[in-house]
């Protein structure tokens, strides 16, 4: 008896309530029979047995209810094997007690959970947790799925999605695609062989490389639900204003929001360059092509840098011309950079416009470099940049030179010397 | 087992120094140092994307198949492990900035990774004495002190000669030395001051005015004159007017060309690390560098100055308080 009552706890505890419901019932129940059959009186050590068993406040008054009638029978059994405590606790405190009040007769009204506990255990009959079952059933279990219905991060969906998936072996940095809003979902709602797949298959026909592609989508992800009529008909125009198929590839690949403007937003960005510089065709052709993203950002900016070039740093037209055509970059750059750096080699260094005009690329390096390199020259007596003088040092190679060549060409110098001279500043 | 990234950002925890050059500021130095550390983190060793074992569903429609489910496992990439989807490792770092310069002046300027940043507060927490190197200019005086400013007067500087600047600096020094002894917070006429100021730690506890504990004149060929100066509390504006000051009290006016720390507690200008070496290797490297070498550099700490004349006072007190921080970012590192 008491190993049969054992086995019923080991087997309580070993399986979930639900799942083990039917099979506890049927144990429990050859328990009664065989406690009843056996029945002995010895009340004496019961109660003690019990109140020490009864520890949570839940099933306490369950337990009272019905507990006379089940002590007396069974009471014997636990009491003489003490080791079976442990797992009788288990037992009556949690697992077994919610189905007495059926299985036993009442003495008081049901508790409400036991009609929960009956609807379950017919369920669980439906399952029988031990019984193998074929493969086919197996598969027709629906298993709730482990994606989350919403997260602030793509990475749950990685797995599962074949577009996502696709895209991180493209190479798109999907981390930083999910930091623009909106973009996420978006990128979730597309299919890969309706929606993707097309686009890039665009983007290699007009012969953008593969290895841009990534790059591509991770900065424009709206690429991806663009109209291919659309981007055709973009393309077409940049062609019928003679871009060549190459030109246009590249400036797709380095620029990934050129193709998201319309054709008369591309034309009228275009024909602002060519107004405002004053410059013929095919000199415009060159500056976007060297630098397309002049097409895509605002054109505010531009117009303020011209504006600072010609009355604050006193150029002539002829002379930005110049400027622009050689480093397309100054007009993107940031104002005040620009006059710091104009500040300097014209005010401190003395060169004038005209040189400066010949070495635009200083207006692209930067100030602090210059700065250091233009005293450390002054200390040891070489800042000459007049080329009709001796050791004349053009600007170009001041500002373009990394730090060992410029020691021992221009400066004629050890290299430590120049961290040195750098730290008294 | 940490990753390649987090085991490096420990070995960068820690204080090291900058030189910041003029013309910048202070945030812009503590930004870029940043930038380039979580650089340095996140390129060094990009982790191995782990695989995961999946039943991928054999998706041929073959009639003749048996009928059941083929399902084969097959070991595929975890693609939400991919660097590319998890994004970089670290997105920000604690960079502290020690005692600052702002953006008119140079010079070494303290900076604290991760955990070193608690070193730097209870650092800044003693007396830290400062060295300064000030630039002056007599015959102008500006509205803010310095040459940035626009010219308020203009005056002759003939006059001045070294004696004479040098008086003016020892008077200056002398009243210093009165505030320093009357923030110090301990009765001039006990045992325990005079216990103090043989250690040379008397001085103010925590804030206080600015004051100068040490001053002199390097560099003098009028109109252009050098100053060293070493302070407590200072800031850089002060300084300035301090050399506005002196002009004024040599009957003429002056104005500060260059402000230029060279050091900020124990760290000198030769630690300092100049822009080019703002990497996370370089960064390291100093901080590594800095942190056994207290054990080894540090002048022996029972070593009590032999003697004590009136004049070498300041020179004393200035390498004891050097001492006793010494001593305290060799407790606080360890």
């Amino acid at each position: 008896m008491a190993s049969s009552c054992a086995q019923l706890c080991r087997s309580c505890r070993s399986l979930p309530c639900s799942m083990a419901g039917t099979r506890t019932w049927q144990f429990y129940a050859q328990v009664r029979h065989t406690v009843t059959s056996s029945r002995a009186p010895t009340k004496t050590c019961t109660g003690e047995f019990f109140k020490g068993n009864l520890t949570t406040g839940q099933s306490r008054l369950r337990w009272s209810s019905h507990i006379f009638d089940y002590s007396d029978s069974a009471a014997r059994y636990f009491s003489t094997e003490a080791k079976n405590e442990k797992i009788t606790d288990e037992l009556c405190s949690s697992d077994a007690s919610p189905y007495k009040p059926s299985l036993l007769p009442n003495k008081d009204a049901v508790p409400q959970t036991d009609s929960q506990f009956l609807l379950d255990l017919d369920a669980a009959t439906e399952f029988p947790a031990l019984e193998k079952i074929s493969d086919e059933e197996a598969v027709s279990i629906s298993v709730p799925s482990s994606i989350p219905p919403a997260s602030f991060s793509l990475k749950d969906y990685v797995d599962k999605s074949e577009t996502l998936s696709k895209l991180v072996q493209l190479g798109v940095n999907l981390w930083k695609v999910e930091q623009k809003p909106n973009v996420g979902s978006m990128l979730l709602r597309l299919d890969f062989n309706m929606d993707v797949a097309p686009r890039l298959l665009f983007l290699k026909e007009i012969g953008v490389e593969d290895s841009r592609f990534g790059y591509i989508i991770t900065h424009n992800p709206f690429f991806l639900t663009e109209n291919v009529e659309n981007l055709q008909a973009r393309v077409n125009y940049l062609k019928s204003k003679k871009f060549s198929a190459e030109t246009v590839a590249s400036m797709v690949s380095r620029a990934p929001f050129l193709l998201n403007f319309n054709v008369k937003r591309l034309d009228n960005r275009l024909g602002f360059y060519q107004q405002q510089l004053g410059l013929s065709a095919s000199n415009t052709r060159d500056i976007i092509a060297r630098l397309p993203r002049l097409l895509c950002g605002s054109l505010e900016p531009v117009k303020e840098n011209l504006k600072v070039c010609e009355i604050e740093l006193g150029f002539k037209t002829n002379e930005i011309q110049h400027i622009v055509l050689a480093v397309p970059k100054v007009l993107n750059a940031n104002k005040k950079k620009l006059t710091q750096i104009f500040d300097l080699v014209h005010n401190t260094m003395k060169v004038p416009h005209h040189l400066i005009t010949k070495f635009p690329q200083v207006l692209n390096s930067k100030y602090l470099r210059l700065r250091e390199r233009h005293f450390f020259l002054e200390y040891l007596g070489k800042a000459q940049y007049d080329p009709s003088k001796d050791n004349y040092i053009s600007l170009d190679r001041l500002a373009s030179l990394p730090d060992e060549a410029f020691c021992t060409e221009l400066a004629l110098a050890a290299l430590e010397d120049f961290y040195l001279f750098q730290k008294t500043l | 087992m940490a990753s390649p990234a987090v085991r490096i950002f420990q070995k960068l925890e820690g204080l090291f120094c900058v030189y910041k050059p003029a013309g910048v500021h202070w945030k812009i130095i503590r930004d870029t140092v940043e930038t380039s550390l979580l650089k340095g983190l996140n390129d060094c060793a990009p982790k191995a994307v782990p695989h995961h074992i999946r039943f991928l569903v054999d998706g041929s429609t073959d009639p003749e198949a048996p009928k059941g489910l083929t399902v084969s496992a097959a070991s595929v990439p975890a693609l939400s492990q991919h660097p590319l989807v998890t994004g970089p490792e670290f997105l920000n770092l604690k960079v502290g900035v020690g005692h600052r310069l702002d953006t008119f002046s140079s010079g070494v300027l303290v900076l604290a990774v991760g955990k070193g940043n608690k070193i730097l507060s209870e650092f800044y927490k003693t007396r830290v004495t400062r060295d300064y190197t000030l630039e002056g200019e007599f015959g102008t005086a500006t509205d803010n002190f310095s040459v940035s400013g626009r010219a308020v007067e203009r005056s002759t500087y003939d006059h001045i000669t070294l004696d004479k600047l040098e008086k003016v600096l020892a008077m200056l020094q002398g009243a210093n030395q009165k505030a320093l002894l009357a923030y110090s917070s301990v009765d001039m006429r006990s045992q325990e001051a005079y216990e103090m100021a043989v250690k040379g730690l008397l001085g103010p506890e925590g804030k206080s005015a600015p004051i100068l504990t040490g001053l002199r004149c390097i560099h003098f060929q009028p109109p252009h004159f050098t100053l060293e100066v070493q302070c407590i509390n200072e800031t850089q504006k002060y300084l300035c007017k301090v050399v506005h000051e002196i002009g004024l009290e040599l009957r003429s006016t002056a104005m500060c060309r260059g402000v230029r720390r060279t050091r900020d507690g124990p760290f000198t200008v030769k630690d300092a690390l100049t822009h080019h070496q703002w990497t996370a290797a370089d960064i390291q490297q100093a901080i590594q560098l800095y942190k056994p070498s207290k054990k080894t550099k540090g002048p022996p700490k029972n070593q009590a100055p032999s003697q004590i004349s009136e004049g070498n006072v300041t020179d004393t007190s200035q390498r004891e308080t050097k001492l006793s921080e010494t001593a305290l970012i060799e407790q606080t590192c360890s």
